[in-house]
């Protein structure tokens, strides 16, 4: 591993904001008052869940809290792509990727295909579109790699 | 309803949509950056588009149960809780067997995303990606191990591609309001 970090720090947790991580991985409850549900379930009033949940938000532990979206069922287009970005012109070419906001989530990846991306688009039809755009802006190949299949989707992270 | 009994779908399939109409597409969009953080949060969703939070709630559920949400959730950063070691491992793996091993492999404890998505030969002949996430990268590799394992002879080759950097996250923005397209 580089000695250079390009990543944040892990966080400092109480035992309190672990169970709240771990708890809420799972899902909220559909339900009238779902954070007092949440709250009870893990002892605590509905007032201090609500507070730490913003804070970890803040503290970027949580990077989102809210509805995962199937794209694909609410009629977007979506996928996964790479490039191979030349090592000298990676910080230009990582501006003019990003700059698409329909790329969702860029990282960079230690092989020759070296940029991977998520893009998602509000049809289908899109992607093609915005693969061609992005090929027209850095002159590199897109190697699209659409899911043909999914066999499991599930984050769990326990803390 | 679990997600991994979705049936397959071709990436490019016209979604069926699932029945949603206008107040359902103006609630993902009123919370495709989040659920707010109020005891109420279906009546705060509700407000501005007309709709009592027992309304917005009903729609929610009926979108959860067609699978247009996975689920209501927290979604961590990896490296923020520790987990430094983010590996994309990928497969070669035997046409002829993928669907039954890609199955197998989901279920092992720890893999998060597991998809089959298209060769390009002759520069990327690896068809299963799974994501690894670990506190190092040997326990990563442990991980990889048990898949390697379990793919047995039906794998050739595959390698892991650990996150060095992130680009950029800022999720998906899966509906934007009406307008002129970008």
């Amino acid at each position: 591993m580089s000695a250079r970090r390009h990543w944040p720090e892990p966080a400092e947790l109480d035992a309190v904001d672990r169970g709240i991580v771990n708890r809420l991985q799972n899902g909220l409850p559909l339900v009238e008052s779902p954070y007092a549900a949440v709250a009870a379930e893990l002892s605590l009033s509905e007032g201090e869940l609500l507070y730490r949940l913003e804070r970890l938000l803040e503290a970027g532990v949580l990077s989102r809290f809210g509805p995962m979206y199937h794209a694909e069922r609410l009629g977007g287009g979506l996928t996964l792509a790479a490039l191979e970005v030349p090592e000298a012109d990676f910080e230009r070419i990582t501006a003019l990727v990003n700059a698409f906001p329909e790329v969702a989530h860029n990282y960079r990846r230690e092989h020759r295909l070296n940029m991977w991306f998520v893009l998602a688009t509000e049809t289908p039809e899109r992607i093609g579109e915005v693969i061609a755009a992005i090929e027209a802006a850095t002159g590199l190949a897109v190697f699209n790699m659409p899911k043909q299949e999914e066999f499991h989707v599930r984050l769990h992270l326990p803390v | 309803m679990s997600v991994s009994t979705c049936p397959s779908e071709p990436s490019n399939a016209v979604a069926p949509a699932s029945g949603l109409d206008e107040l359902d597409r103006a609630i993902v969009l009123a919370t495709q950056a989040g659920l707010p953080l109020v005891p109420d949060p279906w009546g705060t969703v509700g407000k501005p588009l007309g709709l009592a939070g027992n309304e917005v709630l009903a729609r929610m559920r009926r979108m959860q149960a067609s699978g247009v949400i996975r689920r209501i959730a927290a979604v961590p950063n990896h490296y923020r809780l520790g987990y430094v070691a983010n590996g994309m491992s990928v497969w070669d793996v035997d046409d002829a067997h993928i669907e039954r091993l890609g199955r197998e492999v989901a279920a092992i404890p720890g893999v998060s995303h597991c998809y089959r998505r298209p060769r390009h030969l002759p520069e990327w002949p690896y068809n299963l990606f799974v994501m690894l996430h670990g506190k190092n990268q040997a326990e990563v590799e442990r991980q990889a191990e048990a898949l390697r394992e379990r793919l047995g002879e039906a794998c050739r080759d595959h390698r892991i591609l650990y996150s060095s950097r992130i680009l950029k996250k800022t999720g998906l923005r899966l509906a934007r309001r009406p307008g002129p397209p970008r």
